[in-house]
């Protein structure tokens, strides 16, 4: 196990500088930052190539990606345009983001396998039907209509939620957020957790487990769901980067200043420094995520062992 | 660990549970009446917040609450009007003497005197501040030194510029400027107390400065809550409790909150939501002109553009635009149709008048027929480039190349070229890539004549993009600056934009409005000619 915990943290080591590299170079072939931050008139030639040193833009690409790495690994993710330091930015859009992300991981689990194992139990019943059609339907639904139509009904309409989050963010307005941003990854949880159920509902170990007597709950939460989760976890731990990175269309709906704001407006205003640099944590919470996942097999099944 | 798992779930579930039912708790921002609060919606600004680098809307919004200048605009008519000058005096329209109004002071009691402005002149003027509206600067004897342009400074002051008293200083200018005192109500030229200096960190994170308003909080990113300040010695008082600035994502959802009734004013209206304001906010919705004005500009260091006899084209290319249609259909009467290169609230005094005539006007068969003459389309189509990250240009420059082909009755003529992002666009156009017609737009940065016509067409100026050059237009700007009778001055700054009307070095398309709505909450809410509300006049009921 613990060799094979240092083999992957070696993995992700090549990774890591891939995935950095190219989000630099990607940022960079955009063309010169400086000529947006003057607005609609060209800023002054001085001013500019005073700004390119500030920034180190005035040297060749891949000097500033080893001076940038160099830096990242002192825990300095450089400056952005308006003057804030990146750190200070993801100080106050990462907490924002991890909230809503597990409001959503919550929901993901708990009505998408809820409703999975009762769909998987009852295969073939209306309610397997009604809810494999709903799944459907959230799937085939963009997150921005839904986002967009909720907060139009519960926040304009009704009045039950403020359409705009707040800029704490509170988890209490973050629960409509949450659920749009899991809408599809729910359904597929539902879905996923469906098949395996139906699937492994008719194994030998349950079979077995019936047979011995026990009590139908044990034999659905311990043996049956148990077994049944591992296809569920590596969906939902793989989720995690993607719906932190993709909370995009999500924040803008509801003003949530997280991740995906940060990153838009670092993309507009082509900040490579801003962009780099939240990239590269999302990079190490996909990595770090996919090895939780891994790791994670080996107590859901204990046949599978690591060398 | 197994048996952890129900807890949990349950726990968290609680958890849930207790903050949605905590949600009924309302946060009212405070009282009503003269104490009452107003929230509006924000942008992030762009860079860090400092008079003399802020050079878009949203930092400007914040300036024109903290500080007041020498001038200031009139909100209603645009008029430069003495705010903090006793009196500038000239002889000469080069050399100027400037006496600064005793008894004003900035919010933390630090009095404004001369130096306080010499001393931010200085410091905007000086490259190592990498300050962007350094340029403003420009005009001042000795800005060479302070910010040449290449190479580093050789001096740490302007030699123009000396404090001559307490309230008093005098500026000496490198040329005749006539209007250069109109230019001082800019943001660039406002005051700054010496914390600005002394601690440069603490002042950006809290600025300070001597303003109706004074910032209570600053998070940077998200929100700024501004308050009235009491002892304020300006006639302009605030007639609000404060004005909190909050950040939006988006502009549909701060509309969306407005209608909600959790916003009190939303100053740029989503295009989107164009259709449905009337119905959605009836007379709280403000549509007035602004001193904006976007036209298409030319390449003129492209050799296929620059051609003798082009003029016509260009002057066809006017005549095939049906602004009146797309003013109306795609942005529901927020433009006005252009028929000239200024703005409508310059006033007729200050210059504004038809100028651009029948080139202005749509005429299919006319611009069918100058096209002609004028060569034809240089390689038979023409791609129309735009940012279309923000602004919603696609939609009108789709809608300017099927007019500009139903005129010519050429599918091919016109084509939209989108590129992605306004950075990638300004880098395109400033090192001259664009071979083709592309969008130009012109916020004033003063309500003056000068300047729509000086930054933007005078030979080689600061933005005038697309290259375009005429002797004769540079000569009678050149006149019309040093002319001190202000009227004789727009006539030839008139006479200047005729040159450019006749060789068409630009197609004027239409004027921006401002558009505002409100709540029902506030009241007395009018927009400035720069489109920023008038925020220390609203009321709250």
């Amino acid at each position: 196990m613990g060799r094979y915990v240092i083999r992957r943290l070696l993995q992700m080591i090549p990774v890591f500088f891939g995935a950095t590299l190219l989000i630099f170079l990607m940022v960079n072939v955009m063309g010169d930052p400086i000529a947006g931050l003057c607005g609609d008139r060209q800023c002054d030639p001085a001013t500019a190539a005073q700004l390119e040193k500030e920034f180190g833009l005035d040297k060749p690409v891949w000097q500033q990606y080893l001076t940038y790495m160099g830096n990242v690994f002192t825990g300095d993710f450089g400056t952005a345009f308006n003057g804030q330091e990146v750190t200070e930015l993801m100080a106050s859009a990462f907490p924002v983001t991890i909230r809503l992300t597990l409001v959503a991981i919550f929901f993901e689990i708990v009505i998408g396998i809820s409703l999975g194992v009762l769909t998987g139990l009852k295969r073939g019943r209306p309610i397997d039907t009604t809810v494999l059609l709903l799944t459907l339907v959230v799937i085939s639904i963009p997150t921005f209509v839904t986002g967009l139509l909720l907060q139009l009904l519960l926040g304009v309409k009704w009045g039950w939620i403020k359409p705009a989050v707040s800029s704490d963010a509170p988890l209490n307005e973050l629960i409509v957020p949450g659920l749009v941003l899991a809408s599809v990854s729910l359904a597929y949880v539902t879905r996923l957790t469906r098949t395996s159920i139906a699937e492994n509902k008719r194994a030998d170990y349950v079979r077995t487990a019936v047979a011995k007597g026990l009590p139908r709950h044990r034999v659905i939460t311990r043996h049956l769901l148990r077994n049944s989760l591992i296809p569920v976890v590596t969906f939902i731990g793989t989720d995690i980067g993607a719906l932190m990175g993709g909370a995009i269309v999500t924040e803008r709906i509801f003003n949530i200043h997280g991740v995906g704001y940060q990153l838009y407006q670092g993309i507009l205003r082509q900040n490579t420094q801003t962009v780099v640099g939240f990239v590269t944590v999302l990079v190490l919470v996909f990595l770090v995520a996919n090895l939780l996942v891994d790791l994670l097999y080996a107590v859901l099944d204990p046949r599978i062992r690591y060398a | 660990m197994r048996g952890a798992t129900h807890a949990k779930w349950a726990a968290l579930a609680t958890a849930v549970a207790l903050a949605a039912t905590a949600c009924g708790g309302g946060d009212d921002s405070g009282g009503g009446g003269a104490d009452g609060i107003v929230s509006s919606s924000w942008g992030d600004p762009q860079n860090p917040l400092e008079p003399a680098n802020t050079n878009e809307v949203q930092g400007g919004k914040v300036l024109s609450m903290i500080f007041r200048g020498l001038k200031q605009y009139d909100p209603k008519t645009g008029e430069a009007k003495d705010m903090l000058a006793e009196k500038i005096d000239t002889t000469d329209s080069t050399n100027f003497t400037i006496t600064v109004k005793d008894g004003w002071t900035f919010s933390n009691g630090e009095a404004v005197t001369a130096k306080s402005f010499v001393d931010a002149w200085n410091y905007g003027a000086h490259l190592k501040n990498n300050q962007k509206n350094a340029y403003f600067f420009g005009q001042i004897e000795g800005y060479d030194q302070v910010h040449p342009e290449k190479g580093e400074p050789t001096a740490e002051t302007m030699s123009g510029l000396k404090v001559t008293g307490p309230q008093t200083f005098t500026v000496k200018l490198t040329q005749k400027f006539s209007t250069w005192p109109i230019t001082l109500g800019y943001a660039a030229f406002a005051p700054l107390p010496k914390a600005f200096f002394d601690d440069h960190a603490a002042w950006l994170s809290k600025p300070v400065g001597n303003g109706p308003y004074t910032v209570d909080s600053y998070t940077k990113g998200s929100e700024m809550a501004l308050k009235r300040w009491d002892d304020y010695p300006g006639a302009d008082k605030a007639q609000n409790g404060g004005i909190t600035l909050k950040v939006y994502t988006d502009n549909n959802t701060a509309y969306t909150d407005l209608t909600a009734g959790n916003l009190d004013l939303v100053d740029d209206i989503p295009a989107a939501q164009l259709k449905n304001v009337s119905a959605d906010l009836g007379d709280r919705y403000i549509n007035v002109p602004a001193g904006i004005i976007q036209t298409l500009s030319f390449p003129f260091y492209d050799p296929a553009w620059n051609k003798p006899g082009q003029e016509k084209l260009r002057q066809g290319l006017s005549m095939a635009i049906d602004r009146e249609q797309i003013t109306n259909t795609i942005f529901q009467k927020t433009r006005t149709p252009a028929v000239d290169w200024t703005s409508p609230v310059l006033g007729e005094e200050g210059g504004f008048k038809d100028i651009c005539g029948d080139f202005c006007k749509y005429d299919a068969a006319e611009a069918k027929k100058l096209v002609a003459e004028g060569g034809g389309i240089p390689g038979g189509t023409m791609k129309i480039s735009y940012n279309a990250d923000t602004g919603s240009h696609k939609e009108w420059v789709d809608a300017v190349c099927n007019s500009i082909n139903r005129a010519l009755g050429n599918d091919k003529a016109c084509v939209g070229n989108p590129v992605g992002t306004f950075a990638d666009y300004r880098n395109q156009v400033t090192s001259q890539k664009l071979t083709g017609p592309f969008r130009a737009g012109w916020q004033m940065d003063y309500p003056l004549i000068q300047n729509f016509l000086q930054p933007l067409y005078y030979t080689n100026a600061s933005s005038n993009d697309g290259k375009w050059t005429d002797p004769e237009f540079d000569k009678l700007v050149n006149q019309a600056n040093a002319e001190t009778d202000i009227a004789k001055a727009v006539g030839l700054f008139q006479q200047a934009e005729e040159v450019l009307r006749d060789d068409m070095g630009a197609i004027p398309l239409w004027y921006q409005n401002g558009s505002a709505g409100y709540s029902d909450r506030v009241t007395n809410v009018t927009l400035n000619p720069f489109s920023v509300p008038v925020y220390d006049q609203i009321k709250v009921n």
